[in-house]
């Protein structure tokens, strides 16, 4: 994707940021827009790392905007600071120190509560520029007479006044930006910022601290934003009021959409097309004010007809002039029927199968039963889903529960997991006792669970999935190594293969999840709960869904993961799991209703009386 | 020194303002649990009330006409927004459902802009209620005071709508649950398209009764909006009641607040906010069930 040649899409922007200056006036830019585009671009890459990459969609941008721009303005017109470029820096630290509070309180909640949040903040900033702060800001006159850069180097003396040789200082800008911005994309981080944005159940529970990233990724667009801000006023020489205005958070927002998200470069093309269009509506047209109305419709239309904007538009236009799309669907359909005629390559590279070494972990010491739920209970209100279940695994042992619908099987996996508290009782994890633990903690623990219904990171390709799932077992849940590749992490491009190699899916390791077949993204499941080597696997109806041949298959898969590791299975498939496993747990309304070997189970008139009804009274 | 006499009139203010904030965050709050939209556009609802109710009112100089034109146009407008675009948008992500509505909103602003110019334009109130009241301790304006009760028979209305009729029996339903709504035979769709109707109409309709207080202007919907949003997170999205008190609180604070120092009022607002936000993630009243 964007990472195929290295540095290549840092040689393209500079040498399109070289010749912009000769290129677009003939285009009808005057350098004054181009130079708001750049500002608006190097605002907006922050914002995408934001929303496009992480998902998070702020209304409320500008207080950040705001904040560095003032920051910055504030020290050069009136605290007498002479240098430029450092006011700008301590503007945008400024910005990020204000992120992070602010991030503390947006972040709470997601989704809407989060846009409301930040759309709510916002106003607040606003509201505080304008009059507590006003002796400051200068209220609603802003802040005038902010210097422009200029540096002394001896020998030359550079100054950046207006114009095009304002838009040198800000094409250098814009350029640190993009590559800095291009790092963190391409880092684990930004990996664990896409994970985040696909599936943020599954990135927390794979065992990234999602609130963590969350928050860095919030603290990133603010520094952009402060950044930008500062710029803002040097541009202008001016530092406006309305930079803090809820219409900058919006224009923001409209122009990344219209440009394209998750691609950095979205916002300054939306920039460029919405400034053109102004310039162009307003003066060529002579729309007047009706200018806003259109954009705004093409805003409206771009939404619900190109959902990824101009850019997203132009490679979707590419895959369909290339073919590409055509040979995925094609290679999706061939993959679901070969699957369902399991004619897919065998599991037969079960003997040659690199083993996922286990990881050394503090509890590897520990003697005694890995798993001790005692007492466990839970209740939604009136409703008792689990009632008073004692429950033991050993070290080593593969285990099954069985139990008719609604027996409470996947509640009792979900607290073994720690995904919902018990109401009452106790959970002991390798000495370790983790009730009212974090899932992500658990997970870190040792202890994953592959789920009843897939959950993927859908709009990643396979190997970007068990990626993920890997960075969050050989960094911990929670590091900040935004300026390094992934695949210079130690490790991980090994355990990686290892893991794809182990649910056969190598061949398959470059597909897009979204055109897996069904079988294969049961197997993906499977290895998302595997790539972390845990020393507990829980699964939770692995077979679900497949056809027979594919259980044949997944069963042997099954065996060749056990090897060295304990699981819990549950599944419906009695004769597989027979065959599986060593001893079987039938659960049976919220409770246990018996234990054994599976022999002891299929000749237990209890069980068969859970399953039938009606057959003791024979 | 505290003025008595102010802060008694400000509670007053606050009063009217929160019935207000009340009726609109209760239309945008049945919008979202029942369909799952959180629609951006209800500050331009708003407005548009009250432009509708003003045009209404140049033509036939009657203020029931202005009320009842005012929130029925908003109302079509409503069904028609959801039928030709909303309901595309069910299955998108929050984030589009998020920025069309705000593109919506954005384009009826403009639109009305165009039309009536930027300049701000008022409605009488009407000669009834015109001029003060003396409540024995304090004057207060008439009309302000009518307001209060002009609301809260709204509000009732919407209870009655929501809680005693058989459409409201289905809205409340499918706030809990729209799929097992639409599982048992009930044309989902259709209910979506008059609440969304509905909801507008509530907007519409403050908009328009809110009208004779404030002047009106094409982005006056903007600040009601951050308002609304305070009033849902603090009440808890998707819950009627809690739309109501947390309508009366925020309206309180804002007048309070602005009695001391203007400024301050969103701070404190906010304030509020971040506090439920600390104490009840999911509002006053509000409940898991919606994330």
């Amino acid at each position: 994707m964007i990472n195929q040649r290295r540095f290549l899409v840092e040689t393209l922007t500079a040498i399109g940021l070289i010749l912009a200056p000769l290129i677009l006036p003939h285009l009808g830019f005057a350098p004054n827009t181009v130079n708001r585009i750049l500002v608006w671009g190097l605002f907006g890459i922050g914002f995408d790392i934001l929303f496009g990459f992480t998902g998070l969609l702020s209304f409320g941008q500008s207080a950040l905007y705001g904040t560095g721009g003032f920051v910055a303005a504030y020290l050069l017109t009136q605290a007498g600071f002479p240098h430029v470029v450092t006011a700008l820096f301590i503007g945008m630290i400024a910005a990020a120190v204000v992120g992070y509070l602010v991030g503390l309180i947006a972040l709470r909640r997601t989704g809407i509560y989060f846009a409301m949040i930040t759309v709510a903040i916002a106003e607040v900033f606003f509201f505080v520029e304008f009059n507590p702060l006003a002796d400051w800001t200068g209220g609603e006159n802003g802040l005038p007479g902010v210097p422009s850069p200029s540096f002394d180097l001896g020998f030359a003396h550079l100054s950046f006044s207006s114009g095009w040789s304002l838009y040198n200082f800000l094409a250098f800008w814009y350029f640190i930006g993009i590559v800095i911005a291009l790092r963190i994309i391409r880092s684990p981080v930004g990996a664990v910022f896409r994970a985040i944005r696909d599936n943020p159940l599954r990135a927390s529970a794979v065992g990234h601290n999602i609130h963590g990233y969350k928050l860095t990724s919030f603290v990133i667009a603010a520094a952009y934003a402060g950044f930008a801000g500062g710029l803002l006023g040097i541009m202008q020489a001016f530092m406006p009021p309305d930079a803090f205005m809820f219409d900058t958070s919006a224009e923001l927002v409209m122009q990344t959409a219209i440009g394209g998200t998750g691609t950095l470069f979205g916002p300054l093309l939306g920039a460029a097309i919405w400034l053109f269009l102004q310039d162009f509506l307003q003066a060529a047209l002579g729309l007047g004010a009706a200018w806003k109305l259109v954009l705004g419709l093409i805003f409206v239309i771009l939404v619900c007809f190109l959902r990824r904007g101009i850019i997203g538009g132009i490679v979707d236009l590419y895959d369909l002039a290339t073919g590409k799309k055509a040979a995925l669907e094609a290679a999706a359909e061939a993959a679901e029927a070969a699957d369902a005629a399991g004619t897919l390559e065998p599991a037969s590279a079960t003997a040659s199968t690199p083993k996922l070494a286990l990881r050394a972990r503090k509890g590897d010491s520990y003697q005694g039963p890995i798993l001790q739920a005692t007492g466990l209970t839970k209740r939604y209100g009136g409703l008792t889903a689990n009632s008073d279940i004692n429950f033991t695994v050993n070290h080593g042992e593969l285990r099954g529960i069985i139990g008719p619908n609604g027996a409470g099987k996947s509640t009792f996996f979900k607290m073994l997991t720690c995904e919902v508290p018990p109401t009452s009782g106790k959970i002991v994890f390798e000495g370790n006792d983790i009730t009212g633990q974090s899932v992500t903690d658990v997970c870190q623990l040792g202890l994953t669970k592959s789920y009843q219904v897939n959950q993927l990171f859908n709009n990643l390709t396979v190997r970007e999935n068990v990626t993920i799932a890997v960075l969050a077992a050989v960094r911990g849940k929670f590091k900040l190594d935004m300026f390094r590749r992934i695949d210079k992490v130690p490790g991980v491009t090994e355990q990686v293969n290892q893991t794809l190699a182990m649910v056969n899916l190598t061949a398959r390791a470059d597909t897009p999840v979204a055109v897996l077949a069904y079988g294969e993204k049961r197997r993906l499941e499977i290895g998302l709960a595997l790539a972390n080597s845990p020393s507990l696997l829980l699964l939770d109806e692995p077979l679900a869904g497949m056809s027979p041949r594919e259980r044949v298959e997944t069963v042997k898969l099954l065996r060749s993961i056990s090897q060295g590791r304990t699981m819990i299975i549950i599944d419906h498939d009695m004769d597989a799991l027979f065959e599986l496993v060593e001893k079987v747990t039938v659960l049976q309304e919220g409770r246990l209703l018996v234990e054994g070997t599976p022999e002891e189970i299929k000749g237990n008139p209890i069980v068969q009386e859970a399953y039938l009804g009606g057959v003791l009274e024979q | 020194m505290i003025n008595w006499g102010n802060f008694i009139s400000q509670m007053f203010n606050g009063l009217v303002l929160g019935a207000l904030l009340a009726l609109i965050s209760s239309g945008l709050t049945i919008i979202y649990g029942t369909l799952g939209v959180l629609n951006l556009a209800h500050g331009a609802m708003f407005m548009l009330g009250g432009y509708a109710g003003y045009v209404a009112y140049t033509y036939t100089d009657s203020f029931i006409v202005a009320i009842i034109f005012g929130s029925l146009f908003v109302m079509v407008v409503g069904l028609v927004v959801e039928l030709v675009i909303i309901r595309h948008f069910y299955g998108r992500p929050d984030e589009d459902q998020l920025l069309v509505t705000f593109g919506i909103g954005m384009c009826m602003v403009e639109l009305v802009r165009l039309t009536f110019g930027s300049l701000s334009l008022t409605v009488p109130a009407p000669k009834v209620l015109a001029g003060i009241t003396s409540l024995g301790f304090m004057f207060y304006p008439t009309y302000r005071l009518a307001l209060v009760g002009i609301i809260a028979a709204a509000l009732l209305g919407l209870f009655l709508i929501l809680y005693k009729t058989r459409i409201g029996m289905i809205v409340r339903a499918g706030i809990e649950d729209s799929v097992m709504v639409a599982s048992l035979g009930i044309n989902v769709y259709r209910v979506f398209m008059i609440v969304f109707g509905i909801g507008a109409m509530a907007a519409g309709f403050a908009g328009i009764v809110n009208a004779p207080v404030v002047s009106l202007t094409p982005d006056m919907g903007e600040a009601i909006l951050v308002q609304t949003f305070v009033v849902v997170v603090i009440g808890g999205v998707g819950s009627f009641p809690g739309a109501i008190i947390g309508g009366l609180i925020a309206g309180e604070i804002i007048s309070i607040t602005s009695m001391i120092n203007p400024g301050y009022a969103y701070v404190m607002l906010f304030a509020a906010m971040t506090l439920v936000l600390v104490l009840r993630p999911h509002g006053l009243m509000g409940s898991q069930s919606r994330a």
